[in-house]
């Protein structure tokens, strides 16, 4: 006998009443400070969609990433630098608390350059980056083409060089949201699959959040769900400019560990696949679609980086909706109009996740996000234009 | 575990092939693949996978479910059912994930 998805029981919620906090959203940003507010308050729940939900968590690269990060918004450059600094220690506890290995590895990351043009746009392009006031600084160095060979046995003759800095990283990202879950089983979070947030009400203090299977009760709500948050936001006084972007990712098989130093458009897994990435499509919400176009791209400059892919086989690629703001960059704000009601959405759950659950979480438990925090709210885009 | 559906009802005269399968010279009859070959030696696994390096053997044998994967002169990851077998090819264990060539 088989069940389908929607068959499938969902275990009683642990905790009946009112709960200290319920995070919309059960993908890597709303898990992610999930898991952190359960460091400081006892009765968390995450109200998540079905499978049938878009998933940028399911389709992303997996990069913990700093390089090219925060050029108009230095406190974002700010923001990823602190938690690729927090990550090791997310690593260490989610190993620790739930078994799962996320195999973090961060020991630097190249944005390989197949052109001189491209060497001089992206010279220009770091050192405008980093000179910001009020940027997170860190090494990075242009390497030559030998340089790249050092840490890349195999390049392709079309490869000029690259910027390298010791920051970047990756992690498995489906083990990351896997172990996030595992933790709130463990640690008494009640997630709730198939219990999409209708209707939010503020009463008395105190969050109603209607759902398909009864009224969910908390004092603070976390919007963490993605690109569900701007009609979620509409109910409580925030007006969130997000779009989909489609990125397309094409995956071989899994061979021998070959690639020990990540590049932010190929990489290989801890288990020995190969991710091809990184396009970006203005492509509405057509998320089931991938196209020979942006493949064939992606795949040609995979090749002239390192040749020898040329033997080794696709065996899948997919679409994913990523979320993109106004401008890009993240949105943490609590609503005016509802206190107590905080949004969070991102681009780059992954490298984010560290500083949702570590850094984020504390100050929503706390009930303010502080003062250097104003940089990522929504005001950003109020600006009188004359 | 497998047996040929003529064996022992006296019919012969099939044209043979031989192969190697780990050096070890095994005949087959023209028209077999690969993993059919296997399987008439009595050979049930055929790869050790790339992660735990459980052992695997031909399951589907319609070219869908990448269990048979063997190196076949040298080349790594062929699915033995979809492939032919050929007079003078050596089959070897696909011995855990494969290398990316040089």
């Amino acid at each position: 006998m088989t069940k389908k998805m929607d068959e499938i029981e969902v275990p009683e919620p642990r905790h009946k009443g009112i709960y200290d906090a319920a995070v919309i959203g059960g993908g890597l940003v709303g898990s992610a400070i999930a898991y952190g507010l359960r460091r400081h308050l006892d009765r968390v729940t995450v109200l998540d969609e079905g499978d049938s939900a878009y998933r940028a968590s399911r389709g992303n690269f997996g990069l913990v990433w700093v390089q090219s990060k925060g050029m108009g918004m230095p406190r974002y450059g700010v923001w990823t630098m602190a938690s690729a600094g927090h990550w090791p220690a997310l690593a260490a506890e989610l190993l620790d608390k739930t078994g799962v290995d996320v195999h973090l590895e961060q020991r630097g990351g190249l944005h390989i350059l197949l052109s001189d043009d491209e060497v001089r746009d992206r010279v220009k392009f770091m050192t405008g980056l980093l000179a910001q006031p009020g940027m997170s600084s860190y090494e990075w160095k242009l390497l030559d083409r030998n340089e790249v060979a050092d840490l890349v046995p195999g390049i392709g003759p079309d490869v000029r060089g690259a910027t390298w800095t010791p920051a970047d990283g990756i992690v498995n990202p489906l083990k990351l949201l896997r172990a996030l879950h595992i933790a709130f089983a463990r640690d008494g979070v009640d997630y709730r699959p198939r219990q999409p947030a209708g209707e939010i009400v503020h009463a008395g203090g105190v969050f109603q959040i209607a759902t398909p299977r009864g009224t969910v009760r908390a004092q603070r709500i976390v919007l963490a769900a993605g690109l569900g948050n701007p009609e979620l936001g509409g109910k409580v006084g925030l007006t969130l400019p997000i779009r989909p972007q489609r990125g397309q990712i094409v995956a071989l098989e899994r061979t021998r560990r070959v690639l020990e130093t990540p590049i932010a458009t190929l990489r290989q897994m801890d288990e020995g696949s190969w991710l091809i990435g990184d396009s970006q499509e203005e492509a509405g919400y057509a998320d089931q679609q991938t196209g020979l176009p942006v493949l064939a791209t992606l795949a040609d400059r995979a090749l002239r980086t390192l040749p020898a892919l040329r033997e080794v086989r696709v065996v899948r690629s997919w679409a994913a909706l990523r979320i993109m703001s106004q401008d890009g960059f993240p949105i943490y704000q609590q609503s005016e109009a509802f206190p107590g009601a905080f949004v969070a959405t991102c681009h780059s759950g992954v490298t984010l996740a560290a500083a949702h659950a570590l850094e984020l979480a504390p100050m929503i438990a706390a009930g303010e996000l502080p003062g250097d925090m104003a940089p990522f709210s929504t005001r950003r885009f109020h600006v009188q234009e004359t | 575990m497998f047996k040929r559906l003529d064996e022992g009802t006296g019919e012969a005269g099939h044209a043979t092939v031989q192969i190697t399968v780990n050096d070890a010279v095994v005949a087959c009859r023209q028209g077999d693949s690969v993993a059919a070959a296997l399987f008439a030696q009595g050979i049930s696994a055929c790869r050790d996978t790339a992660v735990s390096q459980a052992p695997r053997g031909p399951f589907c044998m319609m070219g869908i479910c990448y269990d048979c994967l063997v190196t076949i002169d040298g080349k790594p990851n062929q699915q033995a059912c979809m492939t032919l077998a050929r007079d003078g090819m050596a089959v070897r264990r696909q011995h855990g994930a494969r290398e990316v060539p040089a």
